[in-house]
């Protein structure tokens, strides 16, 4: 398993870049990655789902999908591509230090 | 990123429940990656967009030799369901519902709301003329989300550079 620096912290990740240990996570390691991703600062309505990820990774192991999102974080399906733009589904998973979602809707 | 300019554009042909998933579940996966995605719907395809048809796309047992008796719930391995069986009133409601309830528990959505999912996500959809005439429909009968109707040739012009999926 890669190791990498990110926001001063040493973390694991995969060789697509996710972490691997969310435990690792914070919320230097999220504005960091998100830079990375372009995202010049998070919003609060990023941190809104950001933290609804984490959560739904906490209850079900797994990053949720863009559809578990906004079911359940309530974000309409627009505001969530207009707020990661160009592909939602991997940027917000790897912001919220969580692997690739693995469902398919 | 190479993924950043990638196209993809689905071409739906069928109106039956089961094909028209394909492009649903393909295509919100492409814009979950950040990749255009354009649907041309043509002939029996434009019941995925038709206000009149979209909630009520059915699978009919007749002729599907995939549909085996063990997807009713009866284990009898690789028997098919009899087509004498499938003519029978109320088979092809009754293979509609289950295919609808397998979905439902998959967390799937029905077609009209994953359809409306894409166009928020920002797929572009638009409706075959010739299909259109023929069927003599108008703008109007179509969901919102359908931005126009236009030729093949239009199609071919808006999916320079995109690769091009035939269902």
């Amino acid at each position: 398993m890669a190791t990498r620096e990110i926001a001063g912290k040493i973390v694991q990740v995969n060789d697509e870049g996710f972490m691997t240990n969310p435990s690792e996570w914070d919320k230097d390691i999220a504005v960091a990655l998100a830079k990375e991703e372009g995202f010049a600062e998070l919003m609060p309505e990023h941190w809104r789902i950001i933290e609804f990820c984490r959560q739904s990774a906490v209850n079900s192991g797994k990053a949720p999908t863009l559809r578990q999102i906004t079911t359940g974080s309530g974000v309409s399906t627009k505001d969530l591509f207009a707020l990661f733009p160009k592909g939602p589904a991997k940027k917000v998973a790897r912001i919220s230090g969580l692997g690739k979602p693995e469902g398919c809707v | 990123m190479t993924e950043e300019n990638r196209k993809i554009a689905f071409i739906c042909s069928k109106g039956n429940l089961d094909m028209a998933y394909p492009a649903l579940v393909m295509g919100w996966a492409a814009l979950g990656n950040g990749i255009d995605v354009t649907i041309f719907f043509t002939f029996w395809g434009m019941d995925m967009i038709r206000r009149l048809r979209i909630d009520h796309l059915e699978i009919a047992p007749v002729a599907n030799t995939s549909m085996k008796m063990s997807m009713m719930g009866v284990n009898t391995g690789n028997l098919g369901i009899p087509n004498i069986m499938g003519i029978i009133p109320g088979m092809t409601a009754f293979a509609t519902k289950l295919m609808k309830s397998k979905m439902e528990k998959l967390e799937v959505p029905p077609v009209n709301e994953y359809l409306q999912m894409l166009v928020d996500a920002g797929a572009k959809l638009y409706a075959c003329k010739m299909s259109v005439d023929m069927f003599d429909l108008k703008k109007e009968d179509f969901i919102d989300g359908v931005i126009d109707i236009v030729t093949a040739g239009d199609f071919m012009d808006m999916t320079e550079g995109a690769q091009i999926i035939f269902i």
